[in-house]
């Protein structure tokens, strides 16, 4: 999609929604450099959600959309829970069918994008919760790596099954008393990550979504990785404040302690060969863009 | 976006030559050919420009779907896989044909069953994938055997579901499936639906269209819903997600959007006849006795009137071409003058006759059977039997088919 295609024609610009008004003049659609700083400054491609007062995810989502490098033709998966009441809201062309189907469904989406684009950049991103995507969805999950498609993967983890009210999940951890887990959950926090690696995905990072900067880096590493090479796959903490007994402020404290170097979200990525090599070339590439940036301004300024 | 420019009389890679349905599937020369049910599929989806296939083994369809990789490897469809499992395969189609896909798969009964929460998801999201069925048995103990009870659950789902009786109706429907599906005010999902091994693995000859044309390639644009592919504006879809919302406006929403999609469903008729020369063929409804059946039942019954004859009782026929849309009143009209309406099925429920004493008045002239299931093959004899019985005629009883 070019940006002309979200145009508005005069006549009917006025009873056009303020929101569509404002992705027109100031979403960030095609601009090579979109980052997370542009939030603030530009139309975020989302607009209210509703989930809970400084939910994690929220700050998540946020940053995501702002990072994907190439939302003009990006299409996002979801899956049933708390995402699934966030993507109504998103100006990229989304998809909810089922619960746990959303691999499947991404597949399906990625062959018939490449089929009907040839020689086109059509990026597939799948956005769901840890249930959707390591229990109910974790078959459909494993054989799009095994099948090597080309489309990232984001869980976000909250550790439990936020959306129904707080039960046990498979990236739960051990000993963790909610619903379903009456005396605790009785085994350890299923080691996604590392099966991703073994599955054939070429990114896999583990981390929060504390720090804007290294979301916007690991989103794009991904999309691009997957976009050349293979899966990817990023776990991504957006704890459950109002199930882990927090405070809406305390969403921020919360990733940060579990972020330190012997908890269960310090920072741990996988590159393989490959991928190592394309993102390489990728910050090549950026260099000379930049240099190139930097020597027109320069120029402009002695002229 | 949308092609202006018609794509009728032009070459597809393969040199196949787009060209209008209508003149292919009712001018064209057509060539006999002696084939399995499952290379009969496979050479209407040579001619179908599919971009997207997805195939799961599993008897008896597990033939058509490897046939249909060879197409694949020969160049006639855009993509085709194995996936893991029906419940995935179904997605997979899904995600597709919400990508702007024309999109084809086949399943039979256990993997029907597996698969079975994505047909409400295909029809809710108007998706127009054709998907055949080529029914088997789905009861425990395990069996492989031709039996179409899994039809029943079809029923409620939205999609379109069409009975084939033989593979001359399978090679012409699989091709005019698509286009009553993909019509603007239809967009829903085709189950066409046949009696596995009965149609898929005996030979018959069936009078094929030219292997050089092909149906003109689906527009997604013309869909009522927009197409996932970033090629038009992504819009808010609402203020709030329905599924949260405990209220009038909530409800009000949903419930006109499954009105929608039987309303949908209902507009379809109108292609269909078009399409299929009416929802329904009829023989002698001038008698006493109908036979009214889909399927190869159709055939089987059209032996057992041929019996009959001989025997001076003369019987009619109506073949139920599409169980949804219902025939509701084609059927009532065929058997007006019907005293006996007999409907042989192979399945245990009968939920074809159901179907039928809810649609004919004074439905006492119904009778549900003969059944045959598991496996069990339907000698024209038994429905003969049947009819004889009804009518306090004298007739032989067949061991071990409960009659």
């Amino acid at each position: 999609m070019s940006k002309e295609r979200i145009q508005i024609s005069e006549a009917l610009y006025d009873i056009m929604p303020s929101d569509y008004q404002d992705l027109v003049k100031s979403a960030t659609y095609g601009k090579e450099d979109r980052g997370w700083k542009d939030i603030g400054t530009s139309k975020e491609l989302i607009e209210q959600h509703s989930l809970c007062a400084g939910c994690p995810e929220s700050m998540a989502f946020r940053y995501i959309l702002a990072s994907l490098p190439n939302p003009e033709d990006t299409v996002m998966v979801g899956s049933t829970g708390c995402t699934s009441l966030v993507f109504p809201m998103v100006a990229v062309h989304n998809i909810h069918s089922l619960f746990g189907n959303q691999n499947a469904i991404a597949s399906g989406l990625k062959r018939a994008l490449s089929v009907r684009f040839p020689g086109r950049v059509k990026d597939v991103v799948v956005l769901a919760g840890d249930g959707a995507t390591v229990d109910i969805g974790l078959d459909m999950t494993l054989q799009a790596w095994f099948r090597q498609e080309k489309f990232t993967t984001i869980c976000f983890d909250n550790e439990l099954y936020a959306n129904t009210g707080g039960q046990e999940s498979g990236l739960m951890q051990k000993g963790f008393v909610a619903k379903m887990a009456p005396v605790g959950k009785l085994f350890d926090k299923v080691r996604l990550p590392e099966i991703a690696r073994e599955s054939g995905c070429h990114y896999v990072v583990n981390c929060t979504v504390s720090k804007p900067s290294l979301v916007e880096k690991v989103i794009r590493n991904a999309v691009h990785i997957a976009r050349e090479i293979g899966p990817t796959y990023l776990q991504l903490y957006t704890p459950c404040i109002l199930e882990i007994g927090k405070n809406s402020m305390e969403g921020l404290q919360e990733m940060r302690d579990s972020e330190k170097p012997a908890e269960r979200f310090a920072y741990k990525e996988y590159v393989s060969e490959p991928a190592k090599q394309l993102l390489a070339e990728l910050a090549a590439k950026d260099k000379e863009r930049k240099a190139a940036a930097k020597q027109l301004a320069a120029q402009a300024q002695a002229n | 976006m949308a092609e202006t420019k018609s794509v009728i009389g032009t070459q597809n890679k393969k040199g196949q030559i787009y060209t209008d349905t209508w003149k292919m599937m009712n001018e064209a020369p057509r060539t006999p050919s002696f084939f399995t049910g499952s290379e009969v599929i496979k050479e209407a989806i040579r001619r179908a420009s599919c971009d997207v296939m997805i195939a799961y083994p599993i008897t008896p369809q597990s033939e058509a779907a490897a046939l249909i990789g060879e197409l694949f490897a020969e160049g006639y469809i855009g993509d085709y896989f194995r996936g893991e499992s029906e419940f995935a395969v179904m997605s997979q189609c899904a995600g597709a044909a919400f990508g702007g896909a024309r999109v084809f798969t086949t399943t039979a009964g256990p993997g029907t069953m597996r698969a079975m929460e994505n047909f409400p998801m295909w029809s809710g999201a108007r998706l127009p994938i054709q998907m055949i069925v080529t029914c088997r048995g789905i009861n425990s103990p395990l069996s492989i055997q031709p039996d179409t009870l899994e039809i029943a659950y079809l029923l409620n789902t939205g999609m379109l579901v069409w009975h084939a009786e033989t593979a001359q109706d399978f090679f012409d429907w699989i091709l005019k499936g698509y286009m009553v599906s993909e019509e603007p005010d239809v967009h829903l999902p085709l189950a066409l639906c046949c009696d596995g091994f009965f149609v898929t693995h005996t030979k018959d000859v069936v009078n094929l269209t030219p292997a050089d044309m092909c149906l003109p390639p689906y527009d997604p644009y013309r869909s009522p819903v927009p197409c996932m592919d970033m090629e038009c504006p992504p819009v808010r879809m609402m203020r709030d997600p329905f599924v949260m919302k405990s209220n009038y406006i909530s409800y009000a929403t949903h419930a006109s959007w499954q009105q929608e999609i039987w309303a949908a469903v209902e507009r379809s008729r109108k292609h269909s006849i078009h399409w299929l020369n009416g929802l329904i063929d009829t023989e002698n409804t001038d008698a006493d006795i109908m036979i009214v059946a889909s399927g190869t039942a159709v055939s089987q019954g059209r032996e057992a009137i041929r019996l009959l004859e001989d025997e001076g009782i003369r019987c009619g026929l109506v073949k139920v071409k599409t169980i949804r849309p219902w025939p509701e009143e084609e059927i009532r009209e065929a058997t007006k003058n019907a005293k006996h309406i007999f409907v042989p099925e192979f399945n245990v429920t009968g939920w074809l006759a159901k179907e039928i004493k809810a649609t004919v008045p004074n439905h006492h002239r119904v009778h549900a059977g003969p059944h045959v299931c598991g496996g069990m093959t339907m000698p024209p004899e038994i429905i003969v039997s049947e009819i004889k019985t009804a009518l306090g005629m004298k007739t032989f009883s067949m061991a071990g088919r409960g009659s």
